[in-house]
């Protein structure tokens, strides 16, 4: 009896001491002593994690590394190979912007069948202006064929063989086109020049011309179609004194960047040489 | 047999020179690739092939030109044959020989493919050729040829190699 009441009066103080700690804890009578103690303790346990971290570091550093460094020449790989894609890709979309442009103006003149082919080279000579085209008697191309793009006339098939061609530009010297100004009616002669630049001859005295009038083919001696866009007038030279008005002339192709080209395949020039009468002793 | 190296070499710059060089223009007037290569060539020592090379390059010229090929065989036989004979003589100082046969040599082409085409009819005002065509082809074909000497003379060591390395 006396044992029990022993036991039952250490339990009752221990709860007691247990509980007046608790509630001393947490009335906050013990935060100076907890804090010095649980600072103890936090920095027993950093000084462990940090060397723990150092030791693991140290032991896995090297192999990652050796992991990092072939990562990265992986992703170099994977860069350099996207770049790659992005050029070509860059070059279809211009390829197929051309083309849409192309297409968009076979579809606006329907009359005509058309070949496409792309510039592969420019003659050796700098005195002369010619392309060569990647198209030839293989794919039905002939001599003396009209050569346009989209903005207009390029010039005309000068030599075939068989998986190539030779077109002489507009602005070669050598080069005359027959046109006539839109506005005027008026006929004239379209010649090039070791330059590049493209200007108009014979233009009666009696015509009005303007800066900004449209000059097309006029199809007079057979050479090329009629109605294809050559150019604008850039300015007139009109002299009193001469027989004929001169023009400089903006072409409407910019020359210096053909990539691809339309050949009017259903279009053979006429060679009207036999019919100019010849001066005979 | 080893100058066999002429035809993959030469037809490489009438690639390059139709393609590209033709496309980088000062005026109007752009480099000829083709002309400065032999020129180098026929300037190294020990190189008995030149005019074979001349010939072989003015063929191949003139399939994508619209002069003719002995305006190119003539042209180029004056390059060689003027490198020749200034490899002979002005052997010390081969960049000096070099230029020089590249200025007379561009001169050369220059003057007869304007001749045959004033002969054809072209109307080409002579002014306006030399000055817009020849001479920055001439600037042109210089800067070229420093490049050009240096590659050749190490293709000519290749083809020739002297008695030591022998």
């Amino acid at each position: 009896m006396k044992d029990l009441f022993s036991r039952t009066l250490q339990t009752t103080i221990i709860f007691l001491v247990v509980g007046g700690i608790l509630v001393l804890s947490f009335g906050g009578f013990f935060s100076s002593v907890t804090n010095q103690f649980t600072g103890g303790l936090v920095s027993v346990q950093q000084w462990f994690a940090t060397r723990y971290l150092a030791i693991q570091e140290f032991l896995a550093a090297p192999r990652d590394i050796v992991s990092l460094r072939s990562r990265n020449a992986e992703l170099q790989k994977q860069v350099s190979d996207l770049q790659a894609q992005v050029i070509s890709l860059q070059q279809r979309v211009n390829e197929t912007e051309i083309l849409a442009a192309l297409v968009a103006f076979s579809r606006t003149n329907p009359d005509s069948s058309y070949k496409a082919a792309s510039v592969i080279g420019r003659d050796p000579s700098p005195f002369l202006h010619y392309i060569i085209i990647n198209r030839g008697s293989n794919d039905d191309i002939r001599r003396g064929m009209p050569v346009v793009t989209s903005e207009g006339l390029v010039g005309r098939v000068d030599a075939v063989i068989a998986d190539a061609a030779r077109v002489q530009l507009i602005t070669d010297p050598a080069s005359s086109v027959n046109v006539y100004l839109k506005n005027t009616k008026t006929d004239a002669m379209l010649i090039g020049s070791i330059t590049g630049d493209v200007s108009l001859d014979l233009i009666s005295q009696s015509a009005t011309v303007q800066p900004g009038d449209l000059i097309l083919t006029s199809g007079l001696g057979g050479g090329f179609p009629p109605d294809l866009i050559v150019g604008q007038v850039v300015n007139v030279r009109k002299l009193a004194a001469e027989l004929f008005q001169q023009a400089t002339v903006q072409p409407a192709v910019d020359f210096s960047r053909l990539q691809i080209v339309l050949v009017i395949t259903n279009f053979r020039a006429v060679d009207i040489a036999p019919l100019i009468p010849t001066v005979t002793p | 047999m080893r100058n066999i190296i002429a035809i993959p070499l030469l037809g490489l710059a009438v690639i390059l020179q139709s393609a590209i060089v033709s496309q980088v223009s000062l005026l109007a007037g752009y480099a000829d690739l083709v002309l400065v290569i032999l020129a180098a060539w026929a300037l190294q020592e020990g190189v008995t092939t030149a005019f074979h090379w001349a010939f072989l390059a003015a063929i191949m010229v003139s399939f994508s030109s619209r002069l003719p090929w002995f305006i190119y065989v003539a042209g180029y036989f004056g390059v060689v044959f003027m490198g020749l004979i200034l490899q002979r003589r002005v052997w010390r100082a081969p960049l000096l020989a070099m230029f020089s046969v590249t200025f007379l040599g561009t001169l050369t082409m220059h003057l007869l493919s304007y001749a045959y085409l004033r002969v054809a009819g072209d109307p080409l005002p002579f002014r306006d050729s030399m000055g817009l065509i020849t001479l920055p082809s001439l600037l042109l074909n210089l800067l070229l040829s420093i490049p050009i000497y240096g590659f050749m003379r190490d293709i000519a060591r290749w083809v020739f190699p002297s008695m030591e390395e022998v």
